[in-house]
Parts: structure tokens; sequence; C-alpha cells
């Protein structure tokens, strides 16, 4: 019962960082109709430049700073240089373009840090564990995570609805033409949600800095995983990639945990062991598959 | 026509130069050529697979690297079962592993063509991105499934012992097996190339330009889409078949979806919805690979700014180029 709540916060954090890798290229599909496969070059920016700049100036909060920065920068210039140019193109096109991003990023990250993964500390504040429920102590680290998920989401959802911003963004999602000719500067607008979303990246990989290792390639697995949660959730859909991080974070994280468990109660440990880990890799794509069948669109879609 | 007789010297001088590459190789002193040549033979099989649905057929596949993957693992676990002597499946028919090409290649091809029925029928319901993503999805499971297959190596992969054995040739031999990968290119470009002029094929390219139009036209779209699907699938499980007995290894690495992005790159470098379109994209990323390592060990940064620009500025690729203006590249 313990491992179920320890596990269940586990997906719970992994569902927040999907989230906040879902958040921005959910947002960028929905408006710019763009494919972005070098978001998790994004990620991986962040991660390093978290790493670097914490390990220099012994601040966590100025590595935060720093790699959300960094990677809204960088977004920004990817923006104007090329991604810009592949809005009217369709999918295949820019497929292969943020493709070609993924090769360039990950040969340049190994040229300014080299090879070797760095590691992270998690910060002396948050280093500790917190006993919420009484029994299972959890890392206080990860329910940072877990809280700045919410923060994020819930601010996301007020500036989309709430604010002038959100509502040119939901203006120009829905029609940009007609976004257009009632003055709003969709060009401008663009860079802006780009940035936006590359910068929420660098915190998702700020925030995995100090759980896996910060190596050139690591924004790939991530990726594709954000793809499941925002296929799952809706092209688009903020609410829906909410919801399907969520899930995919769990589905994952208790697959895992649970399933080799689960199967030795009708097959031979060794075979369910092995039968377990192999379908609890697989899980998150089942679903999407899965998901897709039954509703083509995902759950929640995104008015077209 | 000026445009049909360069496409006949470029076929010409194209397959002249392809034939006589090993002793040319050996002429130079280069042996090294050969092995490099026939891998580019192997993706240009792969390459062309994945056109017949992409450029002709329009379906954006994120996941071909799956069915080039399992045609890897058939020729791999039969030869590794065939090495041991532990039947593959014990019961009332037990069947053995076999090192004999003219059992496990067919058996590649057939795997991996049932496989894209499977994963066409599931992945033709949807269309636009989300084909693309949920053939990557499948694709995934694929290579988390043999990733974590302890029995055959597991993310080690799987070390062959040999070639497989063809009809008393000697696979072993790198001109041998060059020749081999050469005539397998051939036919299965021959067969395309057939494929695409028939009835069949011009209903796949009239579903790529308008598919509501062909199916009002009476055209039961999903099927001929589907069978397209698994007709690629094959060509893919070929090369597949192929890769395991040049590298003598497979591994899950054979089926990362960087592999299905890279034959996607080599179709439109190339020049989609041609023939040879491919296997001209699939000899310049793999040379440009190997000359770009030659400088320097980050070739990618520059391949990666290259393939935008290429992206940006042509839709024709190589074989557009080499065709010069005024064609539809066809």
């Amino acid at each position: 019962m313990l491992l179920l709540v320890e596990q269940v916060l586990n997906g719970l954090q992994l569902g927040v960082m999907l989230f906040l890798m879902a958040a921005g290229l959910t947002l960028v599909f929905g408006i710019m109709r763009l494919i972005n496969l070098a978001h998790g070059s994004m990620y991986m920016l962040g991660a390093f430049v978290a790493a670097t700049v914490t390990a220099a100036s012994g601040s966590f909060m100025l590595g935060l700073l720093a790699a959300v920065a960094a990677a809204a920068l960088v977004g920004l210039l990817v923006e104007l240089v090329v991604l810009r140019r592949l809005y009217p193109r369709d999918h295949l096109d820019q497929v292969l373009a943020t493709f070609g991003l993924i090769l360039f990023f990950n040969a340049l990250v190994q040229i300014v840090w080299g090879r070797q993964p760095l590691f992270m500390d998690v910060p002396e504040a948050l280093s500790g564990s917190v006993e919420m429920i009484p029994g299972v102590p959890y890392p206080a680290f990860r329910l940072a995570i877990i809280a700045t998920g919410l923060t994020v989401a819930g601010l996301l959802y007020l500036l989309i609805g709430r604010t002038r911003l959100g509502m040119q963004i939901r203006a120009a999602a829905s029609n940009r033409d007609m976004a257009e000719a009632v003055g709003i500067d969709t060009r401008m607008l663009y860079s802006l949600v780009f940035a936006l979303g590359a910068g929420l990246a660098g915190l998702a990989g700020l925030m995995a800095a100090p759980i896996l290792a910060v190596e050139s390639g690591m924004g790939e697995s991530i990726l594709i995983e954000t793809f499941v949660v925002i296929v799952i959730g809706g092209l688009g859909s903020i609410r829906g990639a909410f919801l399907a991080a969520l899930l995919v974070g769990l589905v994952d994280t208790l697959g895992r945990a649970f399933l080799p468990t689960l199967l030795r109660l009708f097959l031979p440990a060794a075979t369910a062991d092995g039968a377990g880990a192999s379908l609890a890799s697989m899980g998150i794509y089942i679903l999407m598959a899965a998901v897709l069948l039954w509703r083509p669109r995902g759950l929640f879609p995104a008015p077209a | 026509m000026k445009l049909s007789a360069r496409k006949r010297l470029l076929w010409y001088v194209g397959g002249a130069l392809l034939a006589l590459l090993p002793p040319l190789a050996g002429l130079a002193d280069e042996p090294f050529m050969v092995s490099l040549a026939s891998r580019i033979l192997i993706y240009a099989i792969a390459a062309v697979s994945l056109d017949l649905i992409l450029g002709f057929g329009a379906m954006v596949s994120l996941g071909h690297a799956a069915f080039f993957g399992a045609g890897a693992y058939v020729v791999g676990i039969l030869a590794f079962h065939a090495f041991e002597g532990v039947p593959l499946a014990s019961g009332p028919i037990p069947v053995s592993g076999t090192n004999n090409a003219l059992v496990s290649w067919p058996l590649a091809v057939i795997v991996s063509a049932l496989l894209a029925t499977v994963i066409g029928a599931l992945s033709l319901r949807t269309s636009g991105i989300h084909f693309i993503m949920i053939t990557l999805a499948f694709a995934q499971m694929l290579f988390y499934f043999f990733d974590s297959l302890e029995a055959y190596g597991g993310d080690d992969g799987l070390s062959l012992w040999s070639r497989n054995d063809l009809a008393g040739l000697d696979l072993g031999d790198d001109t041998t097996f060059y020749y081999v990968c050469l005539g397998s290119l051939a036919m299965f470009m021959l067969i395309c190339q057939r494929l695409v002029n028939s009835r069949f094929g011009m209903v796949i390219r009239g579903c790529a330009q308008n598919e509501r139009r062909m199916r009002a036209l009476g055209f039961p779209t999903y099927r001929y889409k589907l069978l397209c699907f698994a007709i690629a699938g094959a060509g893919a499980g070929l090369a597949g078949a192929l890769i395991a007995n040049q590298t003598e290894y497979v591994s899950p690495g054979l089926l990362h979806w960087t592999r299905s992005g890279e034959l996607l790159v080599m179709v439109i470098l190339g020049g989609m919805g041609t023939l040879i379109g491919p296997v001209l994209g699939a000899a310049v990323l793999l040379l440009g690979e190997d000359l770009l390592a030659i400088f320097t060990e980050h070739w990618q940064l520059y391949l990666g700014p290259l393939l935008i620009l290429v992206v940006l500025t042509t839709r024709r690729g190589v074989y557009g180029l080499l065709l010069g203006r005024g064609n539809d590249g066809g």
C-alpha cells in the first residue's frame, strides 16, 4: 500500500514533467500547425545550462533562471531562423527539418560539453525527504517538481483563459487570417508562443537534470513520450495535454512497478518478469494506439 | 524527348557503375568501398520501399524501421537457433532454426509484411499527423519489445556466427555479398516499377492526390492503401534480412525511431515519388556521413543544417537536380 502511494507520486512527478514538455509542443501545434521534433533539444539545453550554471555559481535559483532563459532564447532564435519558414509547409517537411535540428543540437552539445554525461546535485534546501503521509517519506525535490508542474499548469490556464495575450493565442489558433484582420500581430505572437514553449521545455530539463544523467540525446526519449501525451490528449488542447500527461505518467510508472508482480499471479516468475518488463515499457504506446483507434483525434480534441 | 533520354542515361550510367564497382574498388585498392556500397544498396531497398507509401501513396510513416528491424531479427533469431541447436518451438511440430537464406529471407519478408498488414490496418484508420504519430508509436512498441527480449540479447543485440548460406554462394565474401545485394535491389525496383505503373499503382497515386474522389469513383481505398503498406513492409523486411547478414549482428538499434527518420531523409534527399530518388538519397546520405566523418567526428553538426537547407530550398531532391529543370521529377 505504501509502495503504491510512492509509485503514484512518482507517476505524478513524471506526469507533470511530461506536461511541461507537452504544453509547449501542443500550443505550437495548435496555433502554428507545426510538428516540432526539436522540442526535446530545448529540454536538453535547459538541463545542460542548469547543470553548468548551478555548478559554477553554486546557486540553484541562478541555474533555474539561466536554464529557462537559455532555452527560451534559443527557441526564439530557432523560430526566427528556421521554423518560421516551415509553418506553411506540410508535416513531412516539418518532421525532416526539425529532425535536422536535433542532429545539429546533439552535435553542438557534444562539442561544447563533451561526451561524458554531467551530473547535477539536488539543491540543498530540497535534498531531504518529506513525510506527508506517515510512513511514506518522499524526496522533497520530487515533491517540488510536482508542485512546480501544477503551478505552471494553473498559470497557463489563467494565461490562456483570462488574459489578453491568451485571447489572442486562442484567436490565432482558431483562425489565423481572421486574427490578423482584427489587428493581431501573428508573427510576433508566434515567436512569443514558441519562446514560451521552449522556456517550459527548459524548465522541464532543469528539473530532470538532478534526476537523470545530463547527456547529448537525452531529449529524444522524453520527446517521443511527449508526443504520445499530446496525441492522446488531442492535438492543440492544453487541458487534454494536462490530463493525458498525468495518465501517461501514471500508466508508465505503475506499469513498470507492478506489472511483473501482477503477471506472477498467472505465469512462472522468470516469464512474468520478462513479459512484465517488456509490456510495461510498451505500455504508453499501447495506450496511445488504443486511444487513437477509439477516438482518432484524441481524448479532448481542440475545436478545429 | 530530352528528359527521357537523360533519365535513360542515368539508369545506364548508374547501373554500369554499380555492376563494375567491386573490380573498380579492387583496382583502386579500396576493398572497404565494396562493403560500404553493400550497405548503401541495402538501405536503398528500405528507402525505395518507404517511398512506395511516402512518395506514391502520400502516407507519411515515421515507423518504417520497425519492418526493417523485424526482418533483421527473423534472420538473426533463426540463425541463433540453428547455431545453438535449440529448436525454435517444440511441440507436436518442432521448428528448428536455420541458416539457409532460401528459408530465412523469405520468412523475414513474410513476417515483415504480416506485421505491416496488422500495423497498417490499425494506423490507416487515422490520417495526417495522427498517422505519423501512430506509426511512430507502433515502431516504438516493437523497439521496446526487442529491447526487453532477454532471450535474444535484449538491448545488447544478437551476434550472428556467420552470414547465411545462399544456394552454395559464399556470402562471407564481400564481393559475392555485394552482388546479392545489387540483385535484390534490382529485383525489388523492377517489382516496384511494375507496381507503380500498374492499375494498382494508379489507384494509390490517385489516393495520394485526392482520396475522397477515388472513393467516390468506387475504389475501396483503404484496402489499396493497406496492400501498399504491406508491400512496403515486405521490402523493408528484405532489407532487414540483408543488413543482418552484412553486419552479422542485429540489435534494437535497427528499429530506433531515428532510423525511421534517416529512411525518411534518404527518400526526401534523393527525390520523393520516384524509384531512383531513394537510391540516390541512400547513397548521398551514407557517403556524406562517411565523408564528413573523415574530417570531423561531429559530422551531424553539418548534416543537420544541410538537411534543413534541402527541405527549405528543394522539393525534388538529388534526382530532380540531376534531371535538370522543367520536369515533374516523376
